[in-house]
């Protein structure tokens, strides 16, 4: 602890030798607060990292916003994640602290009194101002004006998205592009920060009225990566599959370590007998690379799984670009090839119609018939199916009453090397109703119920062969 | 730390972000930052983004700004410290012991050969030991394995590398250290916790006019900003190799060089292979843009 004859200023943390100099005394426990309620939503800091932001802050002019948070930024938070949390948790805090001491000490805000009583053609025109400046601080007061000028009373439709749109709307923002005349339309990425800076007014307001966080902690959301519905955007499918697929470009990597295979490396062989005088005692032998896997990936496209298809379309998309010798074929009652058009299309859209409209799946019902897929995919393929191949099954296993056929699913598990089954449905709901995946289990390597990408991401790293990795 | 890194460190936020701006460099507000912060604390910068952001060419920027030499390890699978670090010339060392095979003691062979003579400096050892500060830079750092950032680590925090034969070489002068990584791997917590973070991305519209300007300044402004909407509209499709900036800067040269007044449909199928570098991303992108610039991009129709 601190010894009580040093003097008070930058020693209220005690136990570590107390705050740095330059960071003026409020500041200091209100950080380690931040740095706390962080923690709880996932990112990892440690002492060191707190540490380095009073370092940091000691440098900058703390005074100045974006410097302030950039300089946090820099020093806490550590991945594009952490960054992302980083924000939302920034925003907020220094929101509600600033609030709060507001509310302390009686002040008012004198710069927008009277949100009602706002011209709405000055309003509008600061604010296209603002956004053909770009300027981030004087948007984010105007949208709060505005927010203050047409978002409460009663208008409010609860939903932010909707109320941002209708802002918007109301403030009559054209974008770029619509009209075709540049002079007049405003940058449409602006806009969009604008629009974001509403949002967050909106959700500000929100968790302000409410005195509690939204109860969805953002990390959670961003996880979650399957569509629970058609409508909802493919972007961030997309964005998670585009990371996935770079890290299983690299997968394996960084287990496979330095295995014994039978070229002599002579360099390493020279170096290591060094130690037994230039007698080379202990032959050293050259990493072997490791022979990449054959795949047949068997994906369900039957309306049952519709949201976890095109999830699962979009993961083999991702896969065709990683493994070169893979195969994929799609299933509803039957069963067709699909490869040629993975590997013919670019767009995730073109594939997916490309599929609906070429491959002979559906045939009468739509249902999916699995005993008839495995039938005709043993026909089709069985004799190419050997020890070094691995089959994955994307599907519910819902036969819809129908005969399962296991012993025709075993046949093919008995040819190839590896079966892995991924069900979209939380484990929970399996053997429920028409669900027979108990029927499949025994002749599986593996299976999985995968609906988030960390869920595939696992998986993929069983493939790879590399160990779980404990979430 | 030694004199001359005490006297070229910046005073202000402000004139790292001049001084890069100078060295060819426009950094965005959180670039000049973090540089600025990695020369006032000392520590390493790791910076992540997408590929063609300009990763790489912020160290060389620093570089030329702060007159300090550019050394640079490029990672990749399998690297080890022998490429890394230091390495014991073996072929010296055999004929120093075949030379004296005979009537020496071993003792002194042994401590011989185990001297500065023969070792090789690898980049970090480099680094480190030299008289003038560098600017060290750890090029695709996600690309090696997790066993070689653990052998960072001493490095970077201490500044300092341990030779089991020879003892610990500790720095003579501190380095300003930037790591790049892709983001294909997720990197071990000790190694973050040494650095500080920097994620750079596309820059804005605006930003990427006034880096093209910069590079490219003969070229005339209409088709520098239709150019860098064009790039815009070619990194927003989802193609295996986004446009970097690098190749908006090659594209406005290469228009220059052909004279461009405006850049129509057919201009841009002849060019577009300076952007676009996958045969299938090729086929996307005429599919998809130059039918727009067919009908003239809105608001650009018309005008050039």
């Amino acid at each position: 602890m601190a010894s009580p004859d040093l003097p008070d200023a930058g020693n209220r943390g005690g136990l570590y030798g107390g705050f740095p100099e330059g960071v003026p005394a409020g500041l200091a426990p209100q950080l380690v607060r931040f740095c706390e309620e962080l923690r709880e939503e996932g990112v990892k800091i440690g002492t060191a990292e707190l540490l380095d932001a009073f370092d940091a802050l000691g440098e900058v002019s703390w005074t100045d916003r974006e410097d302030f948070r950039e300089t946090l930024a820099a020093t806490l938070a550590k991945s594009q994640e952490d960054r992302r949390v980083f924000e939302l948790m920034f925003d907020r805090f220094f929101f509600r602290s600033v609030e709060a001491q507001a509310v302390e000490k009686g002040l008012k805000e004198t710069r927008f009194e009277g949100g009602e009583r706002i011209d709405l053609d000055e309003l509008r025109r600061q604010i296209e101002a603002a956004i053909r400046q770009g300027n981030d601080g004087e948007m984010s007061d105007l949208a709060r004006l505005a927010v203050a000028a047409f978002g409460g009373q009663g208008e409010s439709s609860g939903v932010i998205g909707v109320d941002v749109q209708r802002i918007r709307r109301t403030l009559d923002l054209r974008s770029q592009g619509r009209d075709g005349d540049q002079a007049q339309g405003l940058d449409r990425d602006a806009v969009r920060r604008f629009e974001q800076h509403l949002r967050r007014e909106l959700e500000r307001g929100l968790i302000h009225r409410t005195e509690s966080l939204p109860p969805s902690k953002p990390l959670a959301e961003f996880d979650r990566a399957l569509p629970g519905g058609p409508l909802q955007d493919l972007a961030q499918v997309h964005r998670v599959v585009a990371q996935l697929k770079r890290r299983l470009a690299t997968s394996g990597h960084e287990a496979r370590g330095r295995r014994r295979s039978h070229v002599v490396d002579v360099r390493r062989t020279m170096r290591a007998s060094l130690e037994t005088g230039g007698v080379p005692l202990r032959l050293r032998y050259r990493p072997k690379r490791p022979r990449r896997p054959e795949i047949y990936v068997l994906c369900d496209v039957s309306t049952s799984v519709t949201s976890a298809s095109v999830f699962f379309l979009s993961v083999l998309h991702a896969l065709h670009d990683s493994f070169r010798k893979l195969r994929s074929f799609a299933f509803v009652e039957r069963i067709d090839e699909v490869t040629e058009i993975f590997e013919r299309e670019r767009t995730f859209r073109a594939v997916s119609q490309r599929i609906a409209r070429e491959a002979g799946v559906a045939d009468v019902s739509g249902y999916t018939d699995y005993g008839r897929v495995w039938r005709e995919f043993l026909e089709r393929v069985g004799d190419d199916l050997d020890p070094r191949s691995t089959v994955i099954v994307l599907g519910d296993a819902r036969t819809n009453g129908r005969e399962p056929h296991a012993a025709i699913f075993g046949h093919v598990a008995d040819r190839a090397g590896r079966m892995f089954w991924l069900n979209p449905e939380p484990r929970l709901y399996w053997n429920y109703g028409d669900s027979v995946m108990q029927a499949y289990e025994p002749y599986c390597d593996g299976v999985f119920e995968c609906w988030t990408t960390k869920q595939l991401e696992q998986f993929v790293n069983v493939v790879a062969g590399r160990p779980e990795i404990n979430t | 730390m030694s004199e001359a890194t005490q006297q070229l460190a910046p005073a202000s936020l402000d004139e790292v972000r001049d001084g890069l701006a100078d060295a060819g460099y426009l950094a965005s507000e959180s670039a000049a930052l973090v540089s600025f912060l990695a020369y006032k604390l000392g520590k390493p910068v790791l910076v992540e983004g997408p590929a063609g952001v300009g990763k790489t060419e912020l160290a060389k920027a620093l570089s030329r700004y702060a007159q300090r030499s550019l050394v640079r390890l490029q990672c990749y699978e399998g690297l080890d410290e022998a490429k890394a670090l230091y390495e014991w010339n073996y072929r010296k060392q055999l004929l120093r012991i075949q030379t004296e095979a005979a009537g020496t003691a071993w003792q002194d062979v042994q401590e011989d050969i185990f001297s500065e003579d023969f070792l090789m400096a690898r980049p970090l050892l480099t680094a480190i030991s030299v008289q003038e500060p560098v600017v060290l830079l750890i090029d695709e750092i996600d690309k090696t394995d997790q066993e070689f950032e653990a052998m960072l680590l001493e490095v970077l925090s201490d500044f300092q590398i341990s030779i089991p034969e020879l003892g610990v070489v500790e720095a003579t002068t501190r380095p300003l250290v930037l790591l790049t990584s892709n983001n294909t791997r997720e990197l071990t917590e000790a190694l973050k916790r040494r650095c500080l973070y920097l994620w750079l991305d596309y820059p804005d519209a605006e930003r990427e006019l006034e880096i093209v300007r910069l590079h490219v300044p003969e070229l005339p402004e209409t088709i520098t900003r239709r150019l860098i909407e064009i790039i815009h509209m070619v990194r927003n499709l989802d193609l295996k190799k986004p446009p970097s900036i690098a190749e908006s800067i090659d594209w406005a040269r290469a228009l220059l060089l052909l004279g461009a007044t405006d850049i129509d449909r057919s201009l841009f199928e002849r060019t577009m292979s300076i952007i676009v570098k996958h045969r299938t991303d090729l086929d996307v992108v005429a599919e998809r843009v130059g039918v727009k610039l067919d009908d003239g991009i809105p608001g650009l129709a018309g005008r050039g």
